[in-house]
């Protein structure tokens, strides 16, 4: 969109304001707004939006009332420029599994990120980079999360039309599994002997695996969030337990499933953290 | 139910069986029945018997379900895949309104369902008895659905006695199989060579007609019965309901609870396949210029959280909370609430349950010893 007309125009009132920030990430989830096709021009009509490097040149300053950001803090530079995002914006959503919950870059959380540097820079001191990968939601106050590797094109429309009705947002959180069955998938796990997260994984990306004959990789994080606690959702514990006892699957591998995309996330996060020390057990 | 049908029974050669799908598609119907797929079966529409599973054969066991091709001449060897015939009648997803606004006006429009005339061949006893509990849910007493009474009313259901039973099916000791005895149009037992038919309608009768059969021999429907009566009794799992509903009231804080609790997923996988759960919730889509929207009706399940937030509060935040909430509707509640089980002994749940987790095996651990638990609770 090289809407360069519109730089001038004052922000037509009742149309607010929307920006879209980069951190650490792919660009994908931005794509997914790009892709909206037709729903990109409603949205365009719906929303003045005044910035958003990815889709236009045109960049108009904040304040905004609408910031989405895509992408996780890996820098110290982005450690700090995420506060002042956070001070231009009214409402401020964060899109995708990297900004939601670190992303695949966060797999350097159990690694040695000075190791990496030197083994891949001929001059890593040039290099500045934190040792871990965090959420936004790890710096400052979020509104609204939004999941999913990337997001779901129609989670995204959903959301914004509800706060342009005025409407305070809210998403399922259920397993992948229902929205599987409603689909009419026949179940991998049990037909084929696939490890799939459906069971544990929020519903959102309309059960896209399955419905291709594969595992669902839990790229929508744990189902229900973030409600650790006894005897609440997700039991990712009961569903490793099937992918060593009834599909075979050992230690390092049950491991592997959980420590994905969303690895960092508590349950996932916990739940991998158990069978690397059942991992390093059996090699005892 | 094992009992001997009084109605009168023909024969067609099965090498004839192509005759049924090409006179009800005469009669305008569009013929569905199980075709294999991804592992399993599901309902899709078929024009030729060899669109059928012909020499497959299906397996199923706690948390795992595998299909094979034995090479035989069985036409119905599946016995049947994750879905009983609910989601032909209870869409999974079934829009129902489309609300517009314009000029200060809202206009609302009913979105009915095209009112198709579908015959579904190969349907279960215990698939049948399911059926007819949600037609009592969905059209019984003053709450008649409208999108359920087209879908339902278009159904013509040809039900196959089942001949051989899975290891998860225990129908005999819910008495819903494995013989169809009612609520049915067609239904076919299927020996070696002839396939039965036994109509119990007048739509059957009509299409019986005509069929090139002859009455069966008496050698023939003694076989049949031998047959139906020998899967009864190979069913090895069975549920006991002579102390339900009263006792699972009673246990309800039997620490098995939290046994199955520590194993279920709260993933939904059994609700989603149970031929009777009827739970539903209305999904809004409004669109981004708020000018309108649209309402479905998706399935639901007492295993989201969603389902037990009333009232500002989650009334069952835990699996243990959830798994009790279904076991008690199945085989408990449900019973007070329309004078059946909730549970028609499918076993789908046992098979499509990602870590096998078994009715059948839950209710007697939960019905054990529940006194003594209670009495020590008290004392502590
Ligand atoms: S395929 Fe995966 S998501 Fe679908 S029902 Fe099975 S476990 Fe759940
Ligand atoms: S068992 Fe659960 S999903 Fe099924 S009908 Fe009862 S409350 Fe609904
Ligand atoms: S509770 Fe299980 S066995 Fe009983 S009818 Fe439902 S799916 Fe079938
Ligand atoms: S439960 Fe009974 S009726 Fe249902 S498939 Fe098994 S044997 Fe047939
Ligand atoms: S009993 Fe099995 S299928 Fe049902 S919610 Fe629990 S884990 Fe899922």
């Amino acid at each position: 969109m090289s809407d360069t007309n519109r730089a001038n125009q004052p922000v037509t009132p009742g149309r607010p304001t929307l920006a879209v920030f980069k951190f650490a990430s792919c660009d994908g989830c931005q794509l997914s707004i790009l892709n909206l096709e037709d729903d990109l021009l409603a949205l365009g009509q719906a929303l003045d939006i005044a910035y958003f490097p990815e889709a236009s040149s045109e960049m108009r300053k904040g304040p905004y009332d609408i910031a989405l950001v895509e992408g996780s803090i890996t820098t110290p530079e982005d450690a700090h420029r995420i506060l002042s995002v956070r001070k231009q914006a009214t409402w401020l959503m964060t899109i995708g599994a990297c900004a939601t919950a670190g992303g695949i870059q966060a797999l350097r959380n159990w690694g040695d990120v000075e190791a990496f540097k030197r083994t891949v820079y001929p001059s890593p001191q040039y290099i500045q980079s934190l040792s871990t990968s965090t959420p936004i939601s790890e710096h400052i106050h979020v509104d609204f999360e939004l999941w999913g590797c990337p997001i779901d094109k129609a989670q995204l429309l959903r959301v914004i039309t509800d706060l342009l009705g005025g409407v305070h947002p809210r998403l399922p959180t259920h397993s992948v599994c229902i929205e599987c069955k409603r689909r009419g998938n026949i179940c991998v796990m049990v037909a084929k002997g696939i490890p799939c997260l459906g069971p544990v994984t929020r519903t959102g990306c309309g059960a896209i695996c399955p419905s291709m004959g594969r595992d669902c990789y839990g790229c929508f994080g744990p189902a229900e969030g973030l409600h650790e606690g006894p005897g609440l959702p997700p039991n990712t514990a009961s569903l490793a337990k099937e992918f060593h006892q009834g599909l075979r699957l050992i230690p390092v591998e049950v491991l592997r499933r959980f420590r994905g995309i969303n690895g960092s996330v508590r349950p996932f996060r916990e739940e991998s953290q158990a069978w690397e020390q059942n991992d390093r057990a059996s090699h005892e | 139910m094992v009992t001997q049908s009084n109605n009168h029974i023909d024969a067609i050669p099965k090498v004839l069986l192509q005759q049924l799908l090409d006179v009800l598609s005469a009669k305008g119907y569009r013929t569905v029945g199980p075709v294999v797929r991804d592992g399993s079966v599901f309902w899709d529409t078929i024009r030729q018997v060899a669109d059928l599973p012909l020499g497959w054969r299906d397996e199923q066991t706690p948390g795992r379900y595998r299909i094979e091709q034995t090479g035989s001449t069985r036409i119905f060897g599946v016995v049947h895949g994750p879905q009983s015939v609910k989601p032909l009648a209870f869409a999974p997803r079934e829009p129902l309104l489309t609300i517009e606004r314009s000029k200060g006006r809202v206009s609302v429009q009913p979105t009915m369902p095209k009112s198709e005339k579908v015959a579904v061949l190969g349907v279960r006893a215990c698939d049948l008895a399911g059926l007819a509990i949600q037609d009592h849910i969905f059209l019984k007493d003053a709450y008649r659905d409208p999108y359920y009474r087209i879908r339902r009313d278009g159904l013509f259901l040809i039900a196959v006695n089942c001949t051989r039973a899975l290891a998860t099916c225990f129908c005999a000791s819910m008495d819903t199989g494995p013989r169809a005895s009612a609520n049915f149009d067609l239904a076919l037992t299927e020996l070696d060579e002839e396939m039965l038919v036994e109509a119990g309608s007048e739509a059957g009768r009509e299409v019986v007609r005509a069929l090139t059969c002859a009455p069966a021999s008496p050698a023939q429907t003694r076989e049949a019965e031998r047959q139906i009566k020998a899967c009864a009794g190979s069913q090895t799992r069975q549920l006991d309901r002579s102390r339900l509903p009263s006792a699972l009231y009673d246990a309800h804080e039997h620490p098995r609870w939290d046994d199955v609790a520590a194993r279920c997923l709260a993933c939904g996988n059994c609700t989603m396949v149970c031929p009777t759960c009827f739970c539903h919730s209305v999904e809004e889509a409004p669109d981004l210029t708020q000018t309108g929207s649209e309402q479905s009706r998706l399935w639901d399940s007492c295993f989201t959280q969603e389902h037990g937030y009333i009232h500002g509060k989650n009334i069952r935040p835990t699996i243990k909370d959830r798994y009790r909430m279904w076991l008690t509707h199945k085989l408990a509640s449900w019973i007070d609430q329309f004078g059946t089980s909730g549970c028609v002994g499918c076993g789908r749940c046992i098979t499509w349950c990602p870590v096998g987790i078994d009715l059948t095996e839950e209710l007697p651990a939960l019905l054990n010893s529940t006194t003594q638990v209670k009495k020590e609770s008290i004392r502590s």
